[in-house]
């Protein structure tokens, strides 16, 4: 085990399978002589030559193209997006060749291609660059949907993603680039894409969060420990496929669920997760499933409203405790 | 620019072709060579046949420009003060204006048809033959599917390359067979002519299990990965980036090969063929970009979507070569294809306006009324396979009764892939959950 930062568990990732696989390169704005925008990327064209590190101009269709056709002849590029924010000009090329060159081709084809980068919000950036994009992508069959929430998952996960044979759109939170952790140093460490992280166990309710809102949710789980009341946190690490059956398990024991997730409250992850719920363990619950979610307005920029606007750990609260029916 | 009947106009420019390469060549020298018509027989043609020197890969990066600059091609008229490329030639290419480049332009121009014998090309009977069976199994198999789709056999889209085929025969057969092909939804031709079988393409026209994407592509996403065709691509300009991919895969891998992208006139609008063009130059692959340039996108005609026309020229901004060439000449596309993609696969990207004409509408449902009459009359002369074949008969090359014969057994190709996809079952609907996620037992669909 070694202390790195959640960039570090990133690079040591990309630098393994790099090490481990020849087919495997890095393509992305900045990834190379600038060692990457977040640093994600640092050293990496010093061991492996701008072969296999390569910078691109500012071209997130034709860079996000480039890697689907390299993919489609046996390739396992790893695209970089300085954040997903700027991924929406890449639209087309995931959601329409990525996600869909297999099954239009009877089978022919496999798209074995990473997409990755920063994504939600990172403090005052306004409304183009504070965005969650997993409900764009999460409506596309085709297309897997990975969002780790510390540095010892992103290493585990991002191998998992280079090996595996399916496009995989890999989500990391912008404010958890240096966040630090313990993570594994084992030979071909690696978490299966699709399992869920059972973080903390408790008997009264069941809390539901990924990537930068899971520690939200940990934060809430520990106040409302403090009030008497015992939470189970999920971390699904995975949005696509999402792992239902922990949360029914989970659900079950607790019979109270609220699920935390800073996109976008209409046709976001929460309701998705909800929905399910209410369908596959409907009998099981005491209490109206609850999400707490980004309000429902683009992000603003102001610190007080973006503040407001952002998911909290008083939102949670409040959450669980409509749950709990108690206030 | 009107149609201007044969003359030898460019024959003669391209005789007079070592004042018009000369950088220095003066723009009275170009209006001399075009002015002098002459009524120069074909023969004296083939022999000035312009022919691009092999040009050795450049040891460092050189650009497109400076190379053309240092290194002139014989031949290939362009640069400042070059004649246009246009005039005199005997078929209407549509929009292309005199050419107006900038000195450092490599422009290249394969404009004139009946132009190459096919002795010159190293073409032999066998292979003419082989071509010609060829367009004629893209022509008959898409008359069928027209006629299967009014009898509602077929549904959805149903694009038409009909008039097209010099362009995929031509250039399917001067390139390696491991060479990736891409291209847009009028993808039934290239399919064909890089060897997909009638019987699953018919199919997959049907929507049956045996349909060369079993039944979930239908005719605008054919695909046969182990012919190295990748696929035709519904997304008007979505297949370029892919298509620039293939050719990286090719310089990443080193397979030698190069990616042929087949895109329409209307898809150059398109941010992913900049995007795509760029990339390609930036990192020198071994990547033909090729506008399939039949002048309309739907209804629009190029000059209501277009600043410039002159598509060969789209690649300047990027540094890459353009060519012009006639689409509807299978030899001319075959020179031409030959000559550059010898070089791509050194890691030059081409620029391609491959000028050539659709005879039936954009799809099935379009009652083509933004085109005349005369217009499509006047194209009616320029049909590759028409063309093919009269010199074939000309050059005493074959028989008419042998190509009539051969038009027989491909009609009954064509009616036996009908029965083929006839009696193909459709996919049972279990197979609707297959094919999303390479690994099938994934928990998604419960
Ligand atoms: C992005 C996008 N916009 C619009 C369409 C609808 N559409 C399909 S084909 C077509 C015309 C394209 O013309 P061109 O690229 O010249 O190809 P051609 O049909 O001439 O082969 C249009 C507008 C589409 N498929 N994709």
């Amino acid at each position: 085990m070694a202390e790195l930062q959640f960039r570090e568990a990133l690079r040591a990732a990309m630098t393994e399978e790099m090490e481990r696989d020849e087919n495997v390169f890095l393509m992305g704005e900045e990834v190379a002589e600038y060692n990457g925008a977040y640093k994600v990327s640092q050293g990496m064209l010093d061991q492996f030559g701008p072969k296999r590190i390569i910078d691109t101009p500012i071209s997130e269709n034709g860079f996000s193209g480039l890697g689907i056709g390299a993919a489609m002849m046996g390739l396992r590029p790893i695209i970089e997006f300085m954040t997903w924010n700027f991924a929406f000009v890449a639209f087309d090329q995931i959601v329409s060749n990525a996600a869909k060159m297999r099954y239009m081709s009877g089978g022919q084809l496999k798209v074995p291609i990473v997409f990755r980068g920063g994504n939600g919000a990172a403090g005052q950036l306004a409304a183009t660059h504070s965005n969650s994009t997993e409900p764009f992508y999460a409506n596309v069959p085709g297309l897997k949907i990975v969002a780790p929430s510390n540095p010892d998952d992103a290493k585990g996960l991002l191998k998992s993603a280079i090996r595996d044979d399916d496009p995989v759109l890999f989500m990391e939170s912008e404010l958890m680039f240096g966040m630090k952790g313990e993570v594994s140093d084992a030979v071909d460490y690696t978490i299966p894409i699709g399992e869920a992280r059972i973080a903390r166990e408790g008997d009264d309710l069941t809390i539901v969060a990924h990537s930068k809102s899971y520690w939200l949710a940990m934060e809430a789980a520990e106040e409302l420990s403090k009030q008497g009341y015992e939470a189970t946190v999920i971390d699904p690490r995975t949005i696509r496929p999402f792992p239902f059956d922990a949360v029914i398990d989970s659900v079950k024991k607790t019979n109270r669920l609220v699920i935390v997730d800073e996109s976008q409250p209409f046709g976001g992850i929460a309701s998705e997760v909800g929905f399910q719920i209410q369908q596959r363990a409907f009998d099981y619950l005491d209490a109206p499933v609850q999400r707490v979610t980004a309000k429902d307005v683009p992000a603003p920029y102001a610190k007080n409203l973006i503040e407001a606007w952002m998911p909290s750990v008083d939102d949670t609260i409040a959450a669980a405790k409509r749950a709990l029916y108690v206030n | 620019m009107a149609e201007k009947k044969t003359t030898s106009t460019a024959k003669k420019a391209t005789a007079s072709k070592t004042a018009a390469s000369k950088a220095t060549a003066s723009k009275t020298a170009a209006k001399k060579t075009t002015a002098s018509k002459t009524t120069a027989k074909k023969t004296t043609a083939k022999k000035t046949t312009r022919k691009p020197a092999p040009r050795k890969a450049p040891a460092k990066r050189t650009t497109a420009r400076k190379a053309a600059a240092e290194n002139p091609v014989p031949g290939a008229v362009g640069g400042d003060g070059a004649p246009s490329p246009i005039e005199g030639q005997s078929l209407n290419l549509g929009h292309a204006e005199a050419i107006n480049a900038p000195g450092d332009a490599d422009f290249r121009f394969y404009t004139e048809v009946d132009a190459y014998t096919h002795e010159e090309l190293g073409l032999d009977v066998e292979t003419l033959l082989d071509m010609y069976r060829n367009m004629l199994m893209q022509r008959r198999f898409e008359e069928r599917a027209a006629q299967m789709y009014g009898r509602q056999k077929i549904s959805g889209f149903l694009h038409l390359y009909i008039g097209q085929e010099a362009v995929s025969t031509g250039s399917v057969w001067a390139t390696r067979p491991d060479d990736p092909i891409i291209t847009a939804y009028r993808d039934h031709g290239l399919g064909l002519a890089r060897g997909m079988s009638a019987n699953a393409c018919m199919a997959e026209l049907f929507g049956k299990v045996d349909g060369s994407s079993r039944g979930k592509g239908g005719s605008m996403h054919f695909f046969d990965v182990s012919k190295h065709f990748y696929g035709g691509h519904g997304i008007v300009g979505g297949q370029i980036p892919v298509g620039v991919g293939l050719a990286f895969a090719c310089k990443y891998k080193e397979t030698g090969g190069v990616s042929l992208t087949y895109f329409g006139d209307g898809a150059i609008n398109q941010g992913s063929f900049h995007e795509a063009a760029n990339l390609a130059a930036l990192y020198e692959l071994p990547a033909l970009l090729i506008c399939e340039n039949n002048q309309y996108a739907m209804g629009t005609s190029v000059e209501r979507s277009r600043g410039s026309v002159d598509l060969y020229k789209q690649g300047y901004p990027y540094d890459m070569a353009g060519v012009l060439i006639n689409g509807m000449d299978v030899f001319t596309v075959y020179k031409a294809m030959k000559d550059i993609t010898d070089e791509a696969r050194e890691g030059k990207p081409f620029m391609v306006d491959m000028r050539t004409y659709r005879y039936r509408g954009h799809s099935m449902s379009d009652p083509q009324k933004y085109r005349t009459k005369e217009e499509m009359e006047a194209k009616k002369d320029e049909d590759p396979i028409v063309r093919l074949k009269a010199y074939m008969l000309e050059h005493k090359l074959a028989e008419n009764d042998a190509l009539d014969t051969i038009d027989d057994e491909v009609k009954q190709v064509v009616l036996g892939a009908v029965e083929f996809a006839e009696n193909s079952p459709y996919p049972p609907v279990e197979t609707m959950y297959e094919d999303v996620y390479v690994q099938d037992d994934y928990p998604f669909i419960s």
